[in-house]
């Protein structure tokens, strides 16, 4: 076997061997570079990994030589390997970003053990996406949604502590809802693997238990998804955790739980039974709308920017779960198209935001009076990514909002339309409300005078920025693999 | 309803996990949370194991002339869950320690109302992250 | 140079010379040079362009495919080549004009003054010069964004409040529905590319067409039709080079440039001639001419009459888009030209008037046509060619305005020019006259005339507004050729 044909497993096991390496070797800079290399090489797998399944389709990977369904199998598909891409390039850029940050917020004998959780929080997103197995799949869920637990109780602020219990209650029970489903769909099929599933789940479909199943399954995921209402867990935690950590959740977490409801929602299930014959398409729609409009009205009214942009990223998330609620290849393709420039752009603004907190020790509205002029480079890249979540062109936001739009005219909903440019407007106004603070506010009492964040922090954000204005204009990767990936989901109807 | 008594392991499952998701929802110790939570999970590990039992199956473990055995997959499955659910336990009981230490309680409206003082701006605490520090340390 | 090289060459320069402004940021005379040089050297690449292009055969530059099927790409057609040669020369003479006012303002941030002004250009061309209407709206919102550093340069609560009005007018406006009427054009036609005689197929009913057409004319802003128009007076609290070419020429003329695009290259002017919705809106546009008049006249603020008279002159080139007929078209692409000359004049005689007597007001005005004979005369000659009388060019484009409501047989709107051509004189015309013939403590003795390079600005413009009446036929002839 050739090392491509390892690559869905060794992307997870890289992460996963080298969070022990970190706490072994027990050196603050030696665990940053373990871990550096690890988020590096899985990238690196991930690139391979999307070129070998663009060109030669789905990878399938058999733990120790089992055939499914009695042994684990991972499979990579295009959009397993699509949401992997951006998922590793998040975890390489968080990181190299990481080393200082972290030495500014995090207590120098945890920072080992930091990047230790950080791995394995990493090492259970992949293996949410690599794995083709179910159960697996709920242990994985598992072993990031502990890891994410201890990564944000590490915030300086004691608030991140009952941030981090809450996330704790509401993440275990939306976990343990999608235990039972996973129990009631083997209960009916005798099988965990997706693709049995799939093959046997029609057969069987018209029984009250696989609907039950459905219903434990799909807000399960609701939960870690933050899908409205079942968002409560998200502003608290991503507000006051580390930097490092709300950078790299917000970017990758609610994004793999989307990935994980697509995967069961049109591939296990398949769109006919799940967006057809349950009601579900109408839910999507109205609560992806609802999430949209109201979080970002609660956004505009925040005086803490990180917790802005949390609420900021619920509205964002309603706009794929919408997407999948149109129930067509096209709002599909939006969906996927928004979960990768979302996290582009949420990203490159949490990063910025990383390196406020780094210059200035606090990331209220308040104390971004006049950081316009204190700290240039930063600032520009809030605004880029800020117009990027406008959907201003030519940014990856208008890219997204484009399909979307596109989407629900397709289906000659129009006032849903109306309603997603809507969103965008109102974050016009709390995307402004920073800009005018930052560029026009006249900083408060004394003002040590602080300078630009360090370059090894500017090129992380810059790389994102950068991402966020290349992906605008080329869409090539992005449409084409959506498109080809949403096409596959929904069996090439639609 | 004939069925009823036949399906009693669904009624236990049912009773536990809405006992559980009761304890999570209504009681505003960190700990009694956990206690709920706890069961909340254990009650779909029951499920999990009651729905391996084959009717007539012996325990599986090969033996000449038994032909019908209960099915292993779910008590194995079970198995990591356990492990999961422990490990929740265990994150969720650090988090109360800490939150103890930060806070000086473990009651949630008092903790809420404290956070709700330092929304307001109210001076903050000394930095909790020390403290627990210290103690990590030993 | 070979077509398409020159198309990216007109787009690029403006952005090497924001890039150049911000390198000799600190040696200010090198900066001015950048900019006046390259304002130079860029009308001339545009005059090529109008020059040597075959109208037939435009070249075709594609700068990127973000969708499949949807390009970025530039293409010349005779209204965008008007638009771009009035940009490209306005901007030099401009910036001649910035140099004398900047400094005998002493203004502050002049480089970030010069590079945003640079790339506002950059992003006006690529409005002139756009294929589609994807490009277009692509450089539509970078103008948007590029002239609100502009807009806020004074940095003062007044300037943060106009550039929360500008940007949220602006965007509001062109996201909510400029970007939805394209996409559902994306939807109806599968093209968004500017072509003669319409896009939609014939089996698209009247009432979505005019739905369409309402969500295009109100979302773009930056032609300020009422009720979206208050941006306009918002943003004159910029410095007085921004208010004279970007919202007398570049910016607001965008907007009624990208509204005739819409009409003759997406709609067709047949079909706009059917539609009852552009019956509504070329009523709406004759109100907002003679209401932005009657405001205009109770402003005492210089700037703020200035600009609600362009938003009264913006309303003509609207009302003739959407006439539907030929003569209405082709005077609205001339009054483009024709009102950018006029009302340049007037802001730069009004910039004048602030930095060399330091007054504001129309009211303090009296008498000041003493101490500065030269401004005064400009003001009027300005104020003469958007009245209309001859031998400014304003009267061509009026001239032909009129012909075409009376082609479409609109007595009603014919009316409207008329009338709002009074009011033109009496809120115009009384500046000057206030100037020279009322004696008033602005007679006193210590102001002299503005700064050299700002007269010779005045006296290009208003030089201009003579030259197009006697000099029309190009004008005419660009402008009948998009009809054609």
């Amino acid at each position: 076997m050739t090392l491509v044909e390892h690559l869905p497993v060794l992307v997870v096991i890289l992460p996963l061997m080298a969070a022990p390496l970190c706490v072994v070797v027990d050196h603050r800079r030696a665990a940053w570079l373990i871990a550096l290399a690890a988020a590096w090489l899985s990238l690196a797998g991930s690139i391979a990994l999307l070129q070998q399944v663009h060109a030669n389709g789905a990878l399938d990977y058999q733990l120790g030589g089992w055939p499914p369904p009695w042994g684990i199998e991972y499979r990579v598909d295009l959009l397993g390997a699509y949401v992997l891409l951006i998922v590793c390039a998040i975890a390489a850029l968080v990181l190299w970003f990481a080393r200082l940050s972290v030495e500014r917020e995090i207590a120098a004998n945890r920072i080992v053990h930091f990047y230790a959780i950080f791995l394995l929080a990493f090492a259970g997103m992949v293996g949410m996406i690599a794995t083709g197995d179910a159960f697996n799949l709920f242990v994985f869920l598992e072993i990031s949604a502990l890891s994410s637990y201890a990564l944000i109780s590490m915030g300086r602020d004691r608030r991140a502590l009952n941030a981090a219990f809450q996330y704790l209650v509401m993440g275990t029970l939306g976990a343990t809802f999608i235990l039972i489903g996973i129990g009631f769909l083997y209960m009916m099929t005798g099988t965990l693997n997706m693709l049995d599933l799939a093959a046997r789940l029609p057969a069987v479909s018209d029984t009250r238990t696989v609907r039950a199943g459905f219903a434990f399954l799909t807000v399960g995921i609701g939960l870690k998804l933050a899908l409205f209402p079942l968002h409560l867990w998200l502003p608290n935690a991503y507000a006051y955790a580390p930097s490092t950590v709300t950078a790299f959740l917000s970017a990758t977490a609610t994004k793999v739980a989307v990935y994980v409801l697509l995967r069961f929602l049109l591939e296990v299930f398949g769109a006919d039974f799940s967006l057809g014959r349950m009601p579900l398409d109408t839910f999507l729609l109205v609560l992806g709308l609802l999430g949209t409009l109201l979080a970002s009205l609660v956004a505009i009214y925040q005086t803490d920017v990180k917790r802005m942009l949390a609420y900021s990223s619920v509205a964002q998330i309603g706009y794929m779960v919408l997407g999948i609620g149109l129930a067509s290849t096209l709002g599909v393709t939006a969906a996927m198209l928004h979960l990768f420039n979302h996290a582009l752009m949420k990203g490159a603004l949490f990063l910025a935001l990383g390196a406020v907190a780094y210059r200035i020790g606090s990331v209220t509205l308040r104390d971004f009076a006049g950081l316009g002029q204190r700290m240039p480079w930063t600032m520009s890249a809030i605004v880029i990514g800020g117009l990027s979540l406008i959907g201003v062109p030519p940014t990856v936001g208008f890219v997204s909002k484009w399909y979307l739009v596109q989407a629900t005219l397709e289906q000659g909903l129009w006032p849903i339309a109306v309603l997603i440019l809507i969103g965008s407007l109102l974050a016009l106004i709390y995307i402004w409300k920073l800009v005018e603070t930052a560029y026009f506010g006249r900083p408060a009492g004394d003002v040590a005078v602080v300078g630009e964040a360090p370059w090894s922090m500017q090129v992380s954000i810059w790389l994102l920025v950068g991402a966020n204005l290349y992906f605008g204009i080329d869409t090539d990767l992005t449409v084409g693999v959506a498109r080809d990936a949403a096409g596959s989901l929904l069996g090439g109807t639609g | 309803m004939s069925t009823l008594p036949g399906l009693y392991n669904y009624w236990v499952v049912v009773f536990l996990m809405m006992a559980g998701f009761y304890v999570v929802i209504s009681h505003g110790n960190l700990i009694k949370k956990l206690v709920g939570l706890g069961l909340f999970q254990t009650s779909v590990f029951i499920l999990y194991i009651s729905i391996g039992k084959v009717a007539g199956g012996t325990a599986p473990i090969a033996k000449a002339g038994v032909t019908l055995y209960s099915n292993p997959l779910p008590h194995v499955l079970i198995l990591t869950a356990i492990v999961v659910g422990v490990a929740t336990t265990a994150v969720g009981l650090a988090l109360v320690l800490r939150i103890r230490e930060a806070y000086g309680s473990i009651e949630e409206d008092d903790i809420n109302r404290q956070d709700l003082a330092d929304d307001q701006g109210a001076p903050r605490a000394p930095e909790p992250a020390q403290a627990a520090d210290r103690k990590q340390a030993e | 140079m070979s077509g398409p090289d020159l198309l990216g060459a007109i787009l690029s320069l403006p952005v090497l010379i924001a890039m150049g402004v911000v390198i000799a940021r600190r040696r200010p005379n090198l900066r001015e040079s950048i900019t006046v040089a390259g304002g130079v050297l860029l009308f001339g690449l545009v005059a090529m362009l109008a020059h040597s292009v075959e109208l037939a055969f435009p070249p075709r530059l594609v700068l990127a495919e973000p969708l499949p099927g949807l390009q970025l790409a530039l293409q010349p057609e005779p209204l965008g080549l008007l638009f771009a040669l009035v940009a490209g020369f306005l901007w030099p003479v401009t910036s001649i004009y910035a140099i004398g006012y900047m400094r005998a303002h002493d203004e502050q941030n002049q480089t970030r003054f010069y590079a945003a002004f640079a790339v506002s250009i950059a992003a006006a061309l690529g409005i002139a010069l756009a294929a589609n209407m994807l490009t277009l709206f692509v450089f539509y919102e970078v103008l948007t964004i590029a002239t609100y550093p502009l807009v806020t340069h004074a940095g003062t609560d007044e300037a943060r409040r106009a550039g929360r009005i500008y940007l949220g007018l602006l965007m509001g406006t062109s996201i909510g529905m400029l970007l939805l009427a394209m996409v559902w054009t994306w939807q109806l036609a599968g093209t968004l590319e500017f072509s003669r005689g319409g896009v939609f197929p014939d089996t698209i009913g009247g009432p979505v067409l005019g739905v369409l057409l309402v969500l295009y004319v109100l979302g773009t802003g930056k032609a300020a039709l009422m009720p979206f128009h208050r941006w306009l007076p918002a943003a004159m609290v910029a410095p007085t080079p921004v208010s004279a070419l970007l919202h007398a020429v570049a910016v607001v003329k965008a907007g009624v440039f990208t509204i005739l695009k819409v009409t003759v290259y997406l709609f067709g002017l047949d079909t706009i001639a059917e539609l009852a919705a552009a019956d509504w809106l070329a009523a709406l546009a004759g109100l907002t001419i003679v209401l932005a008049s009657l405001v205009a006249m109770t402003r005492d603020n210089l700037k703020a009459r200035l600009a609600y008279s362009t938003i009264s002159q913006l309303g003509y080139i609207v009302l003739g888009a959407m006439l539907g007929v030929a003569a209405g078209a082709v005077g609205g692409g001339m009054h483009i030209a024709m009102h950018a000359f006029g009302k340049i004049t007037l802001f730069f005689c009004a910039g004048a008037i602030l930095v060399a007597a330091h007054k504001t007001r129309v009211s303090e005005l009296d008498g000041l046509g003493r101490r500065m004979p030269l401004t005064m005369l400009a003001f009027t000659v300005g104020a003469l060619s958007i009245v209309g009388l001859p031998p400014f060019g304003g009267t061509w484009s009026k001239w032909v305005l009129v012909q075409g409501t009376l082609d479409a047989g609109a007595w009603a709107l014919t009316a409207v020019l008329l009338v709002s051509s009074l009011l033109n004189i009496v809120y115009l015309l009384a500046i000057p006259v206030r100037g020279f013939f009322v004696a008033g403590p602005a007679a006193a003795a210590e102001i002299r005339e503005a700064p050299l390079p700002s007269l010779i600005a005045i006296a290009v413009t208003t030089t201009g507004c003579v030259v197009l009446f006697f000099w029309t036929e190009p004008l005419y002839r660009l402008t009948q050729a998009m009809v054609r």
